[in-house]
């Protein structure tokens, strides 16, 4: 057995999300928060804007559902770890920092798909129609990748204090959700918008929802999933970059 | 047989402070190595450094063969660490933190729980193994981290502060665990605030101060190093005169303490076999001889510039 082998490295990451699921994530309250508060914030805007179809309404839920629960609880695991000194715990087993990024990207994940499915089921027993699932489950799996990196990529600021990172997570999270065409469609955004919305990758992948539902998507279906993919490198190169940069200054 | 740890000008710097300032030691294999010093001394940040936790600024560790810089994750695989703060995951059972380290360190489930079962009945934990560790005590959550550090049978062994305030049967616990697996040939690398704890475990100390190292010895040749000369009380059963006594070559000073005599003396073996000879000569017998050696304590504070000499 090579220990700092990539396949030993990977199932020592699966440890730590099973890990981060038992103790962060199956908790009652966090649970009651990953799916109210997209449908709150869904609910608030339903009653604001009627005229707008269901399939609209229902894609950008899905997305805000996806992108808040894949961001809800990972940027204060570090920040939690760091006070507990349980992350010096895991400093010092035979675990890359990568490693750690990865276990803690793999629970994010797999909590944020887990309440997906329930937002999308809601969807579809509303009578909305799955006309791509496939397509679907792709942007669905590769923006809960997307988006958990950057939950990550919140934890970097070398802060052993959840509050303050939760803040930062706030003020950066909410005006993504307002540029990425959840709330108005790409179509009606003015130009300054739209040039805005494209830095975004939840556009990408709420417009890739729309098509599975609706069959109709502002940008070409390739154009979106490559976008996120490319998102998604990205934000988890830098993240583990970064991470591997502060990691010491945590303990 | 290479040491088990190599520490070369290790150097660490928190803004304008210099927390470990280039020290250099070196660990051999199957020996238990006391790490002393007062607070703030830079024991923590040194462990810290050798146990790949944090980056060293400047210098070298080499820890069972590997540089921690290149190859921390094969170094740790062999190695366990016990540190300051007991870090188990509260949330978490015993078990549950028992089978998490054991997935860390890439062992089998049967084997991990084996492993798991067999310390924690070692370390009187068995029968609350499906408890949270919320709800142990210091000593029991002391414990739980050693069981989790011994999970993987490291052959080398970090442990800071191991016994800090914890009672005195959770104490004798890890220490007598502790000197079992010396005896089975775990390299034991351990810092303590505990002199007496040092003194009676520990094959060499290296104590630091201000993040250097001021020495570095066995406990017995440090307490004899930091006097020129040793004292020695004796007492006889009969009458022996000062004039006697002082005529010794050996003898520095010498002053009558009731029934016993205290005297200086530069060499502690010649000075013994003289008073024997002395004791024969006058044809009496001595009915107490004691070395006073300056404990490790003074010791200690007599090198970190704690104490008055």
């Amino acid at each position: 057995m090579n220990p700092a082998g990539l396949l030993e490295q990977v199932r020592r990451a699966w440890a730590i999300a099973k890990k981060d699921i038992r103790i962060y994530y199956l908790k009652g309250p966090v649970l009651i928060f990953g799916v109210f508060m997209p449908v709150f914030l869904f609910l608030a805007f339903l009653m604001g804007s009627r005229q707008l179809p269901l399939a609209f309404l229902v894609s950008g839920l899905i997305g805000m559902t996806l992108f808040f629960t894949a961001t809800a609880v990972s940027p204060a695991i570090f920040p939690w770890e760091g006070s507990a000194k349980t992350l010096e715990r895991l400093a010092s087993c035979p675990v890359t920092v990568e490693t750690i990024v990865f276990g803690d990207m793999i629970a994010s994940v797999l909590f944020g798909i887990g309440i997906t499915a329930v937002t999308i089921a809601i969807g579809l027993a509303l009578g909305l129609p799955l006309l791509h699932g496939v397509t679907l489950a792709a942007a669905v799996l590769l923006a809960a990748v997307c988006f958990s990196a950057i939950g990550m990529l919140l934890a970097v600021p070398p802060t052993n204090v959840p509050s303050n990172i939760m803040m930062l997570s706030s003020l950066i999270k909410f005006p993504l959700v307002f540029i990425s065409g959840i709330f108005v469609p790409l179509e009606q955004l003015p130009t300054w918008g739209l040039a805005l919305a494209v830095c975004s990758p939840l556009t990408y992948f709420a417009d890739l929802v729309r098509y599975a539902f609706t069959g109709v998507s502002y940008f070409p279906v390739g154009i979106d999933l490559g976008a996120l993919a490319v998102f998604t490198l990205a934000f988890t190169a830098v993240t583990m970059v970064l991470h591997r940069r502060t990691m010491s200054r945590r303990m | 047989m290479p040491d088990a740890i190599e520490a070369r000008d290790l150097t660490k710097v928190f803004g304008h402070t210099t927390a470990v300032d280039r020290v250099s030691f070196s660990v051999r294999q199957g020996e238990i190595f006391g790490f002393l010093g007062p607070n703030g001394a830079g024991k923590t940040t040194t462990t810290r450094m050798l146990t790949g936790v944090i980056p060293p600024d400047g210098g070298t560790a080499t820890v069972l063969g590997y540089d921690m810089r290149t190859d921390p994750v094969q170094a740790k695989q062999r190695f366990g660490v016990v540190p300051e703060t007991a870090n188990a995951y509260t949330d978490l059972t015993a078990w549950q933190n028992l089978m998490l380290m054991g997935e860390l360190y890439g062992l089998g489930r049967a084997h991990a729980a084996e492993r798991a079962s067999e310390l924690l009945g070692v370390l009187g934990l068995l029968e609350r193994k499906d408890q949270k560790v919320q709800a142990y005590s210091k000593g029991m959550k002391q414990r739980l981290i050693l069981a989790m550090a011994l999970l993987h049978e490291p052959e080398l062994l970090f442990l800071d502060e191991p016994t800090s305030g914890l009672d005195v049967q959770s104490t004798h616990l890890i220490l007598d665990l502790l000197r079992t697996l010396n005896q089975a040939g775990t390299t034991i690398f351990l810092t303590t605030h505990n002199m007496e704890e040092a003194n009676r475990l520990c094959d060499r100390v290296g104590i630091i101060r201000a993040g250097q190292l001021v020495a570095l010895d066995a406990p017995e040749r440090l307490k004899a190093a930091i006097d020129r000369f040793h004292r020695i009380e004796v007492s006889f059963d009969r009458e022996v005169s000062a004039g006697g006594l002082a005529a010794l070559e050996v003898v520095h000073t010498i002053a009558r303490e009731g029934d016993k005599w205290l005297m200086t003396v530069e060499d502690t073996d010649a000075a013994i076999q003289a008073l024997a000879a002395l004791a024969r000569e006058h044809g009496a017998a001595i009915v107490a001889l004691n070395t006073l050696a300056p404990s490790l304590d003074e010791a200690f504070l007599r090198l970190t510039g704690e104490g008055t000499s």
